[in-house]
């Protein structure tokens, strides 16, 4: 049973929602603070965020460093636009592959709900193509973490 | 029709990854996919050969060159693959849950 839902909407977002068992305000702070980004961002099993930089205020910088302990790894860069605390944040972010890949334009929304969070996702690409390739990109995670799931139960 | 499976191993590889990423801002020709990676033009020309044998890019010929678009295939395909995305962000979220816990746990011990 998944709590997490991913759909495409119209022609250049991804929305994604989920619920979680805690306050608005520590669904935030574990979105806003990089001891506790570095805890769950991580994509598939054994990867790790060595280097994360997470400066919430509007203009403040983001670059997210994964590696996957052995050698490989990418990195993210992007910029604050706009902090509601503990509520909303807008953001810009940008996939290196390692070139730059376009912009996505995030708006993160934490709202209430009974005695604990729906979070709402809004991800902006500048076109249709360039969704498919980020999800193409991501997707990529995807498979090695299902990979891992696979040989496990083998 | 191209199968999946095709399109996974295509895109198994991060160059071909980033010569999707790149194809996504626009059509473009060999020269011009080659110039960011340090690679030549026939080992970009060869990811290009299997990308198209995926069915994930379409190339056209104008003169001598032969310039590459993402396939509109590639874009209906790439929705199917949402489900392993979604894999991906679940367990994200599934560590977030952890985290959480551990800081409502905190913060009841603090009070106490």
């Amino acid at each position: 049973m998944s709590k997490l839902t991913l759909m495409t909407e119209g022609e250049k977002h991804v929305v994604v929602t989920r619920r979680f068992a805690a306050p608005p305000e520590a669904v935030y702070r574990a979105h806003t603070e990089p001891k506790l980004i570095q805890k769950w961002m991580l994509g598939p099993d054994g990867w790790t965020m060595p280097v994360c930089v997470c400066e919430a205020r509007p203009g403040g910088k983001i670059r997210y460093e994964w590696a996957d302990g052995k050698g490989g790894g990418f990195y993210l860069t992007g910029e604050f636009v706009e902090l509601v605390p503990f509520s909303r944040i807008v953001h810009v972010e940008r996939m290196h592959l390692p070139d730059p890949c376009p912009d996505n334009h995030v708006e993160t929304r934490f709202e209430p709900d009974r005695s604990g969070t729906l979070m709402t996702m809004q991800m902006t690409l500048p076109d249709a193509q360039t969704r498919a390739a980020m999800l193409a990109s991501g997707m990529e995670q995807g498979m090695e973490a299902s990979y891992v799931r696979l040989e496990a139960m083998v | 029709m191209p199968t999946l499976d095709a399109a996974f191993s295509a895109l198994a590889d991060p160059t071909r990854r980033a010569i999707l990423a790149r194809l996504a801002l626009g059509e473009a020709t060999v020269m011009e996919i080659a110039e960011p990676f340090s690679m030549t033009q026939p080992g970009v020309s060869r990811h290009l050969k299997v990308l198209e044998e995926a069915g994930l890019i379409v190339r056209r010929i104008e003169g001598t060159k032969r310039p590459c678009r993402l396939a509109p295939s590639a874009i209906s395909e790439i929705d199917r693959w949402l489900d392993k995305l979604r894999q991906a962000l679940a367990k994200n979220y599934d560590r977030l849950d952890d985290v959480l816990a551990e800081m409502q746990s905190k913060k009841r011990k603090g009070r106490r």
